[in-house]
């Protein structure tokens, strides 16, 4: 027999093409879930993987908050003209202006937790059965519960204690009608492996995950680019700083990091002598320990 | 650098989810914040450090109930390897949790209380592993600060383990006395445990030779999905694609197609914008034959000369994991690989006591109770002997009322 190198990279993403194809395989109509974030962006590399030279059998989805960092609708925007594949925009302006949802006031005021009654109207106007997300198990103690085919309910209720068995590589994706499943082809991979990744296979990233200069105010002792989406009073001052995201969401609730990493190498050797994990930079998961376990029995991704 | 999965079982508050919080403390491997997260959590131990059992017990319900309901994986990095931990629950209503963490992993750490010694999860669990057929099994015996470190009791409880190892025909077995809450022989060795010459459970676990390669001659690889561009100049593209089980599919191998049984070549192997020359186990791949053939998702191409069976009739080992009774007079779906028919459960052969090990005759299959029985399948299911190959041996029931996952299955003979 031939020797061949089979290192952890390689594993990791044989085991998310097999993922995504049996997504293809099992239901009618998937989507992927692009928030535009280096997950989300691994995610499309894995499914060109998957399944070149032919099409992907979903479209993408993104939902958008309308908060967005400019810099990743523009490589939204080149990605999908670049792989040709569909995307349908689903629109959290669009919900609040319906009346569905209601804008937060204050100071702390974001469109984050908005996004579910968004996600949940755009998979029943599509009827998805399947919503592929780039979720990790490193990067929160409630997703380090979670399978990788994850039921949810009529309402979009993850139920934490009834769980289906997951046994070997064999995942039961039958739903009852209204039922949907979330699946999370890299659940295995850590902050860390999506980065190497990355590099490995030369992936473009937007610009904000790289260090730039903003302006940005400091609140709650995290560092928030300034922006109109946040609310800001006289107590906040504007400074101009050198910063990078680590992970990039609603503009209202993703923190950056002071940053000189230029290069991806630059990043890698960040994150590694790092000492704070990745979700540190999220306002959203700072607000009780149980915050992520309540938002994914809301519906949440 | 490659990845050791394992998991962690044993009974109730022997201390998995303590001793895992201990890996990943001693490690270095618990960032700033998640650190300062669980200082500012209730749930300390007696002397007021922190609960390390926290970090893996992920839920609301965990925390307050200080026990694990559900599997939580954790991750880790040392110089020497990559690791993925399942943290599985000890208690008994919870063991299809258990089963889940431990149907990927290939190493199982089995805690046992030194002050309680086997008790009946340790069988459980013990019996569940040799099931599985994982092939390294750690005996951590831990709260070795609750009996003063004495060797007298380590000795007595693993000279105990080691009979039922033997009636478990587990062939690798390590034994390492610890206590994960105050860290020794976790990741350093202990200043308290002098006679035990061994080194910690982190040494063992960076060295253990988990050999992933396959090198069976078993190539079998299940179709996940047809790839079919349809575009004008890629009018005839026709790949296969799938990952592969076992074995090796190399250029020009002849292979048959099951359940077809149709014939034909490896044309080309194709990964992404490269081409193979061969594709191993493990990987996901796209393949074309020369010929023709019609073939679907749920169908497998093996090894023309080396050809698994193909019956309707399987005798098995079967896991049961619903409150809902096993049914002998409905209609399950069996799902192997991509591979998804209806079937039967024929025949119960036997229900294991898990207390003495012993086979009884059975009518009755509820929720944790293990036995083997023989499933008669709608369409033939083109399978290995768990023992001989777990990836193409295994399957699962789904109870198609309930959508649940209800039963695994491990093959163990072919009936004809
Ligand atoms: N003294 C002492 N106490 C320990 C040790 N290891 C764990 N404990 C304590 O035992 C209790 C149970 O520990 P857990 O880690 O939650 O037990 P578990 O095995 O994960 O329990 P389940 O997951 O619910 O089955 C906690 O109060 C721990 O602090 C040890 O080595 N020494
Ligand atoms: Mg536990």
């Amino acid at each position: 027999m031939s020797t061949y190198n089979f290192d952890y990279l390689d594993e990791l993403e044989a085991e998310a093409i097999h993922i995504l194809r049996e997504v293809a395989g099992q239901f009618e109509k998937p989507a992927l879930l692009f928030s535009g974030g280096k997950d989300s962006i691994t995610l499309v590399r894995l499914a060109e993987k998957a399944f070149r030279p032919g099409k992907f059998p979903f479209p993408l989805v993104h939902i958008d908050t309308g908060h967005n960092f400019e810099e990743t609708i523009t490589y939204r925007d080149q990605m999908i003209e670049r792989i040709g594949e569909k995307l349908i925009v689903g629109s959290v302006q669009e919900s609040i202006d319906q009346g569905k949802v209601v804008e937060q006031t204050g100071k702390n005021a974001s469109r984050n937790a908005l996004q579910t009654v968004t996600l949940l109207d755009t998979i029943a106007k599509y009827q998805f059965d399947a919503c592929i997300g780039g979720a990790r198990r490193d990067e929160e103690k409630a997703r380090a519960k979670e399978r990788i085919f994850s039921v949810r309910d009529e309402f979009g209720q993850w139920d934490p204690k009834r769980q289906r068995p997951e046994l070997w590589n064999i995942y039961n994706g039958k739903i009852h009608k209204g039922e949907n499943i979330r699946v999370f082809p890299i659940s295995n991979w850590t902050e860390l492996d999506v980065w190497n990744y990355i590099r490995r296979e030369k992936i473009e990233l937007p610009s904000i995950y790289f260090s730039h200069e903003r302006e940005v105010i400091t609140r709650n002792g995290q560092l928030m680019a300034a922006s109109p989406f946040l609310n800001m009073d006289e107590e906040d001052v504007v400074e101009r700083k050198q910063v990078r995201f680590r992970t990039v969401g609603d503009m209202s609730c993703t923190a950056a990091v002071e940053s000189d990493a230029f290069l991806i190498d630059d990043i890698i050797s960040e994150i590694s002598a790092s000492k704070i994990s990745e979700r540190g930079a999220r306002l959203d998961d700072k607000v009780s320990e149980a915050a992520m376990e309540d938002r994914k029995k809301g519906g949440y991704f | 650098m490659n990845i050791l999965k394992f998991f962690t079982a044993g009974s109730v508050d022997d201390g998995k989810s303590t001793l895992i919080g201990r890996l990943l403390y001693d490690t270095d491997s618990i960032l700033a914040d998640q650190l300062e997260a669980l200082q500012r959590s209730n749930r300390k131990n007696d002397d007021g450090t922190i609960d390390l059992a926290i970090l893996t017990d992920g839920l609301r319900a965990e925390r307050e109930q200080g026990i694990t309901i559900d599997v939580a994986y954790k991750y880790f990095q040392t110089e020497k390897r990559k690791f993925i931990i399942a943290d599985t629950p000890g208690h008994i209503q919870y063991t299809r949790n258990m089963v889940t963490g431990a149907s990927t992993a290939n190493l199982a750490i089995i805690l046992i209380d030194a002050r309680n010694g086997v008790v009946e999860q340790t069988i459980r669990h013990s019996y569940i592993v040799s099931l599985l057929g994982i092939k390294h099994v750690v005996v951590c015996i831990n709260k070795m600060d609750m009996v003063d470190y004495s060797e007298t009791v380590y000795s007595a409880i693993i000279e105990k383990y080691k009979i039922l190892a033997q009636q478990l025909k587990l062939a690798d077995v390590t034994y390492i006395p610890v206590s994960a809450l105050k860290g020794d022989n976790v990741v350093q060795t202990s200043e308290h445990m002098r006679w035990y010459e061994g080194e910690s459970l982190l040494h063992f676990l960076e060295k253990v030779d988990t050999d992933h390669l396959d090198r069976s001659q078993l190539a079998r690889m299940p179709v996940q999905w047809v790839v079919r561009p349809q575009t004008a100049e890629l009018h005839d593209y026709r790949g296969y694609a799938g990952r592969v089980l076992s074995g090796t599919f190399n250029l020009n191998d002849k292979v048959t197609v099951l359940p077809s049984g149709a014939s034909s070549v490896v044309e080309k192997i194709e990964f992404f914008d490269e081409e193979l020359a061969a594709a191993h186990a493990g990987q996901s791949v796209i393949i074309h034959l020369k010929d023709d053939v019609d073939i679907s998702r749920g169908d497998t191409i093996v090894n023309a000369s080396a050809l698994p069976q193909e019956t309707k009739l399987i005798e098995a080992d079967l896991c049961w994991m619903d409150t809902r009774a096993l049914d002998t007079s409905i209609m399950y779906n069996i799902q192997h690989n991509s591979k998804v028919t209806k079937c039967k459960i024929n025949e119960i052969l036997h229900k294991v006591d898990i207390n003495t090990l012993e086979k009884h005759p059975a009518e009755e299959f509820k929720l944790n109770d293990i036995g083997r029985v023989i499933v008669k399948t709608a369409d033939a299911l083109a399978f290995d002997l768990y023992d001989d190959n777990r990836a193409n041996g295994s399957a699962i029931l789904v109870d198609t009322r309930t959508n649940l996952t209800v039963g695994a299955l491990m093959f163990r003979a072919a009936v004809e």
